[in-house]
């Protein structure tokens, strides 16, 4: 399966360019750029690891696609989402976030049912991944 | 008691004196911080004076009667009197005025859009002085604002429960919109949400008619939800429609919609403001995003010339507090100027909104950090018009396509993915600082190109416009510049 978080999902992996044609309308309007990453990708899992602090300070594309480059190499196959933040009084919330790589292979989730009283059915959405190990869910490692 | 020499009546006189000399015309008042304003536009019957029907119109609002009472006199009455201030001719049309007319905040209990309703739109709209009066705009005061909680959830909460951000939602109704049994009922709905929507709704007028009872099509819903999540990795939600014919019915299912986990349930207008209002809390307490569908508002606020805007209906829904609220598509089936329109959507997700007679916007208003309620655009929208409905109805908001899912060729679930396709690659263009107006149906013949349900939906409804002359429009129109 092909998780479908984030802005971009439903289109082909963007390209590096097309990446950072995304990260300079965030600078453009303010929004400081984060990266975060996991290797579960439940859809409740609201705290995916932090790369690194936000990037507050840093004004230039190429230095965040560079960082980017960094993340990939230190998470080699987990999820890896860029975020920019909106600060603004009345938002204070993430503005947009997409995906910037995905495990070379995404097993998907099972739905557990269990039958409760007057045909009532309980679900719990399992990530196959989260059988292993945090680190160990996806690849050969 | 006396006439007076020049054959007037004293104020206090019993019989019938005008409302312009009982104290409701007040050419000179300045109107407090916190005093409700409201434009009304007001056709008089012919040979009546407007200024005597804008009095009228303030005294049949709060004080008056048809005739002078006595025990005004036990009470301050200038206090509880509302204050017609100003009458204007409306260009163009030489029947209609444009009147301004101030009331205290003391007239109105606190938190109650049905006292405030009552009171402003009560007795007056059916006076029989008036052909027509129609409510136009409505400034509330911050005081009165802050007597309300206002949305259970708004726009950032809802986009952090979701974990959706940077582009508009997706939804659909379910059709046809009776008939189907609850199963086939859910296999819509899988296939919408697994092909690409982030929500589906059901309809209006579906409640728990004979052919479908509501628990029968709450369990089938919830197995689609959740099949549809577990598909895809992102959450998903059916609008489940609670409408029923008394608040204790209400209560149960929707009660029973957030035991089986639904994220969202939603009523329709008809239920009334008090029943909304219900819902409203019952919403913030269970943590349940609510959506309200406006069914039946065309009756009163499609009309020029009579009835209530729905720009005085959207703030009161973002004060009695709903998360989603239907507000135009401009480019779909029913009615919407896109100035207008434009107007409907400041009001719900703006906080600070300046008068505008471009956009029919008579008042400043201040909503003093209220929750932004997200507009909904429903009916008669599809995939081929992206471009158009991002450009005029921005990120915040939840784009609805009914037909525009399911009656797609190659299935509801090709539908969906043609919608989330179209609709994230014209957000990716835009970011890109492409001119997504001009270049959209370019833009999407391009992402067409490596997705074959969104080449066969551009294909279909190519020419489908819906190009109609709207009834609501601003009495004022901003000239093209040269």
């Amino acid at each position: 399966m092909r998780l479908t978080q984030g802005t971009f999902s439903y289109l082909p992996d963007l390209t590096d360019e097309q990446i950072a044609a995304q990260v300079q309308y965030a600078l453009d309007r303010d929004w400081p750029i984060s990266l975060e990453y996991t290797d579960d990708p439940h859809p409740r899992n609201s705290y995916w690891e932090m790369h690194a602090l936000p990037m507050f300070d840093v004004r230039d594309a190429a230095a965040i696609m560079d960082e980017v480059r960094a993340a990939r190499t230190a998470h080699g196959d987990s999820y890896i989402q860029l975020n920019a933040y909106d600060a603004r009084l009345g938002r204070q919330t993430t503005a947009l976030s997409f995906i910037v790589q995905r495990p070379a292979r995404e097993p998907g989730f099972r739905v557990e049912r269990t039958a409760d009283k007057d045909r009532q059915i309980k679900y719990r959405l399992h990530p196959y991944s989260a059988d292993k190990p945090q680190g160990e869910r996806y690849g050969s490692k | 008691m006396a006439t007076l020499t020049n054959g007037k009546k004293t104020r206090w006189e019993s019989g019938v004196t005008p409302y312009a000399e009982m104290g409701y015309w007040r050419p000179d008042y300045e109107p407090k911080d916190t005093d409700v304003l409201c434009a009304f536009r007001i056709t008089p019957q012919p040979g009546v004076d407007p200024v005597e029907a804008a009095a009228a119109v303030a005294g049949e609002s709060s004080t008056a009667t048809w005739t002078v009472v006595w025990t005004d006199r036990l009470t301050a009455h200038e206090h509880y009197q509302a204050r017609a201030y100003r009458v204007d001719p409306v260009a163009g049309n030489p029947e209609q005025y444009i009147a301004l007319i101030a009331y205290d905040i003391d007239l109105f209990e606190e938190g109650s859009i049905a006292n405030l309703t009552s009171s402003i739109i009560g007795n007056v709209f059916g006076f029989k002085a008036l052909r027509a009066l129609r409510l136009e705009d409505m400034r509330i005061p911050i005081a009165y604002v802050k007597t309300f909680q206002g949305p259970p959830h708004g726009i950032v909460m809802e986009r952090e429960y979701l974990n959706k951000y940077g582009r508009p939602l997706l939804g659909a109704t379910v059709k046809p919109k009776l008939g189907l049994s609850a199963k086939n009922y859910g296999r819509v709905v899988y296939e919408a949400l697994r092909g690409g929507l982030d929500f589906t709704k059901d309809d209006e007028n579906i409640n728990s008619q004979p052919f479908m009872r509501w628990r029968d099509r709450y369990l089938f819903c919830m197995e689609a939800v959740n099949r549809a999540e577990a598909a895809s990795g992102e959450i998903k939600g059916h609008y489940m429609n609670v409408t029923a014919a008394t608040m204790e019915e209400m209560y149960e299912r929707a009660e029973f919609a957030k035991d089986l986990g639904s994220v969202i349930v939603m009523m329709d207008l008809t239920v009334g403001f008090t029943a909304m209002a219900s819902m409203s809390k019952w919403a913030r307490k269970n943590g349940v995003l609510l959506h309200l569908h406006r069914a039946g508002h065309g009756t009163y606020t499609r009309q020029k010339s009579h009835g209530v805007s729905f720009r005085v209906l959207a703030k009161w829904v973002r004060l009695l507090g709903v998360d989603h609220v239907h507000a135009g598509t401009v480019v779909g089936k029913l009615e919407g100027d896109p100035n207008t329109t434009r107007g409907y959507y400041d009001i719900l997700r703006e906080d600070f909104i300046p008068a505008n007679p471009l956009h029919g916007v008579y008042f400043d208003q201040a909503w003093a950090s209220l929750a932004p309620v997200m507009p909904v655009a429903s009916g008669g929208i599809h995939a081929g018009q992206m471009h158009q409905l991002l450009d005029l109805l921005g990120e915040d908001v939840v784009l609805q396509f009914g037909g525009g899912t399911i009656g797609h060729p190659d299935g509801i679930a090709a539908g969906a993915t043609a919608n989330r396709v179209a609709l994230e690659a014209m957000v990716l263009a835009r970011n890109e600082g492409r001119d997504i107006v001009g270049e959209g149906p370019d833009i999407l013949l391009d992402a067409a190109r490596r997705c074959g349900p969104l080449a066969r939906a551009l294909e279909i409804w190519k020419d489908v416009t819906f190009d109609y002359e709207s009834t609501d429009t601003p009495d004022v129109v901003a000239t093209p510049s040269l």
